[in-house]
């Protein structure tokens, strides 16, 4: 794989950082936990850790939030992965804290801001100490700004003006008794290095991700699929279009993109030109403010 | 059929542009930019990467609605939180990304101002290279001569002064080298093994992405293509074997019964499977029995690539110990002398007790001296100071109460550097860069 004049290409490069992230936290940290959510960005995030110990198991559990509203094809990716890997699932279910009275959704359906206090609930009963997270910095203003170890308080918000410096590769990952690091082993990828480690990895990935003929709904210009989640509303007409997922979050609230890619290769093409973020084409819960994910990073999201 | 079905063809014209665009790249530059949004370092940015359409329609948008005045304002695109965008300042780091042809590069945007140097050391910590912003019109200023000196402490390989707003001087040749030259004076105090000096216009993209009309007398490259064609594989050491021990695997699993691996990431040298090495700190030696890479066996293992070794012989290894040739070891030593950058608002004092990380070793330490603070625009050594404020730095002597293995900074900065964390707050609060005695 190597090149004589040793060098590396950008992605051997992203997966030695990344590797060297993982390993140590497993070293230094008491209970790590790493977010998996049957997304591409963890799903490339949890063959980082089994390659980081390969050829020993995963040494920490993987956790789910789960908002009750996913893909179905999702769940059973998840599921499968976990399996194969002989990893531990930990659900953090925010149907369970729904019916028990501690959380309530928001009118429009999103359960966005809902997932961090179940989130830090299933932290404190297991006590975790360091969550590994699949975030990108490319991804969003306010990610862009977050450190690879980001120190959280006991309520797990962010404070964004008074970060602990990060020299070089010395990780500061020290807590007390009740505070958290969130970990972002992928920092440092792009969108596309994420679509071209899956190629060159050849790494299975749900089949929302690929194209294919969905019947959906324009709704202020982002396709719906129509499913169990999404019902046409009155005058609303359904479409039949070729699309494909670019995240997938909650599936009352993911909207597909237009595409005929029916491979990760096609993926990758159609990303190399593509114009929107992923998360401004897709993502309906972003489009609240300039500054909304900083605000929900400082009450304790990823 | 799922994409784990389906192998890459490598005939179809699909695969092979998907190779191209998002596989096969080489190099990543790492970038840190130094200066104020007065000098124009958010457009000069916010023109990198519109220029190089790593700038999405939806940002562009948002930013379009933002501006406030006349034009649409790129310094938007980098100044992310909202307390610097009501402010107008960089506050913290933030990281950009794009890509051409030719490489990728992850750029740390830092701020200037002097209340915020210990995230300006944060972002320039890991650059290759690093961009200090002047205004043409004011020339060199004391903050232009901080950042060149913090990057050269922090041994950045490369230093490019950009010296912006050329539009305003009416393209003058004489003011460029008025402070080309001004500059070279002073970088030859610094041990700047590279310095390149560009004029530019961030406001109107003039020798940012492509070649200046205005500017026919210079004959250097624009700014993007210095930044694509800097040769930057030589700036690691290649010779001096280091591996850092961070994690031992043991699998106890039956497949794998008797495996046990070094993982770690190469500090410093080559590492092949034959070598002799020793381990530190029992000093014992053996041979590498194999080197396991991310996809399985490896011919040779450098930085930064994480791998894992395994020995011939069973030695007790554990984290933070550190394998080595046999005639080429690093220096064992409790007592550390070192340029010490302050990040808190306490300051250092002698007699303070700290914790200190060093490549993946742990131990605690004692301030024994302050030697001299530096002025860091002057560069004099206060030799008076016994103590180091906030974003302060200065020499500093420290004993440990348990052997590291270092080396100097200039030499390796893998291990030449540590950092000072306060174990009541869990902060981090020092970055330490190691100097021979004396």
């Amino acid at each position: 794989m190597t090149t004589p004049d040793h060098r590396l290409t950008q992605l051997q490069t992203l997966e030695a950082e990344s590797v060297h992230v993982l390993r140590e936290v497993a070293a230094e940290s008491e209970r790590p936990v790493l977010l998996f959510s049957g997304g591409k960005d963890s799903i490339v995030m949890l063959e980082l850790a089994r390659k980081a110990f390969a050829p020993g198991r995963i040494p920490f559990p993987v956790m789910h939030v789960d908002t009750g509203l996913n893909f179905p094809e999702v769940l059973e990716f998840r599921d499968k992965r976990v399996a194969e890997l002989g990893v531990e699932l930990v659900v953090a279910s925010v149907p369970d804290a729904i019916a028990a009275g501690t959380v309530r959704q928001e009118p429009n359906g999103s359960r966005n801001r809902i997932q961090t206090p179940v989130l830090l609930d299933a932290v404190e009963q297991h006590g975790f100490t360091a969550l590994f997270g699949g975030a990108r910095r490319d991804e969003d203003k306010a990610r862009a700004k977050e450190r690879v170890f980001s120190f959280r308080d006991e309520f797990g918000q962010w404070d964004p003006k008074n970060q602990r410096p990060e020299l070089w590769d010395l990780y500061n990952g020290r807590t007390h008794l009740g505070e958290s690091i969130r970990v972002f082993p992928l920092s440092n990828w792009t969108e596309l290095d994420i679509w071209g480690y899956i190629a060159q990895e050849e790494i299975a990935i749900p089949q929302l991700y690929l194209a294919q003929e969905r019947d959906v709904v324009d709704r202020a210009g982002m396709l719906y699929a129509v499913n169990q989640f999404i019902t046409p509303r009155d005058g609303e007409q359904v479409l039949h279009e070729s699309v494909r997922y670019r995240t997938v979050g909650d599936a009352n609230l993911t909207a597909a993109v237009r595409s005929t890619a029916t491979t990760v290769e096609e993926v990758i093409a159609e990303i190399a030109v593509t114009r929107l973020t992923e998360r401004g084409a897709t993502r309906g819960d972003d489009k609240v403010s300039d500054a909304a994910m900083e605000d929900r990073k400082k009450e304790g999201y990823f | 059929m799922s994409a784990a079905e389906s192998p890459i063809d490598v005939h179809s014209a699909a695969a092979e542009q998907a190779h191209e665009i998002a596989v096969a790249r080489k190099d990543i530059l790492r970038i840190a930019t130094a200066g104020s949004v007065d000098d124009g370092k958010s457009t000069l940015i916010g023109r990198l990467l519109y220029d190089s359409k790593a700038v999405f329609e939806d940002q562009y948008a948002a930013i379009e609605r933002a501006s406030r005045g006349d034009y649409v304002d790129l310094a938007l695109l980098t100044d992310g939180l909202r307390a610097e965008r009501e402010q107008g300042i960089t506050i913290d780091v933030a990281y950009r990304y794009f890509t051409t042809p030719r490489r990728t590069f992850i750029l740390a945007d830092t701020p200037g101002h002097v209340q915020y140097t210990r995230n300006m050391v944060t972002g320039a910590s890991t650059a290759d290279l690093a961009i200090v912003l002047v205004d043409a019109r004011k020339g060199m200023v004391e903050q232009s001569r901080r950042h060149a000196f913090l990057a050269s402490l922090l041994r950045v390989p490369h230093l490019v002064v950009a010296v912006n707003k050329m539009d305003l001087v009416d393209w003058s040749e004489e003011v460029f080298e008025g402070i080309r030259d001004e500059f070279a004076a002073f970088a030859t105090k610094l041990e700047v093994p590279d310095l390149t000096v560009v004029p530019i216009s961030a406001l109107q993209g003039d020798n940012v992405v492509t070649r200046s009309v205005n500017m026919p007398w210079y004959e250097g490259t624009s700014l993007l293509h210095h930044l694509e064609h800097v040769h930057v594989a030589s700036d690691r050491n290649l010779v001096d074997a280091r591996f850092p021990v961070q994690y031992v695997i043991r699998p106890q699993s039956d497949a794998f019964h008797d495996y046990r691996g070094y993982a770690g990431r190469v500090g410093a040298g080559v590492l092949r499977p034959g070598d002799e090495v020793q381990v530190l700190p029992s000093g014992l030696t053996t041979t590498i029995a194999a080197i396991d890479g991310p996809d399985g066996p490896l011919d040779a293992a450098f930085p930064p690539m994480s791998v894992t070794v395994r020995l011939a012989d069973d030695l007790d290894v554990s984290r933070g110990d550190m394998i080595c040739r046999p005639h080429n070891a690093p220096q064992v030593t409790q007592d550390l002398d070192a340029m010490v950058c302050w990040m808190a608002d306490a300051p250092l004092v002698p007699r303070m007790r700290l914790a200190v990380k060093h490549t993946t070793r742990s131990v605690r330490a004692v301030v024994k001296d302050v030697q001299y603070r530096l002025d860091v625009n002057s560069l004099h050594r206060d030799s008076d100071a016994d103590s180091l404020g906030l974003n302060d730095i200065g020499r500093v002597r420290l004993r440990t109460t348990q052997p590291l293995f270092v080396d100097d900074y200039h030499r390796n900065r893998v291990t030449g550097r540590f950092i000072l964390i306060d174990e009541a707050t869990n902060a981090t609060v020092g970055a330490g860069m190691l100097t021979p005695a004396g």
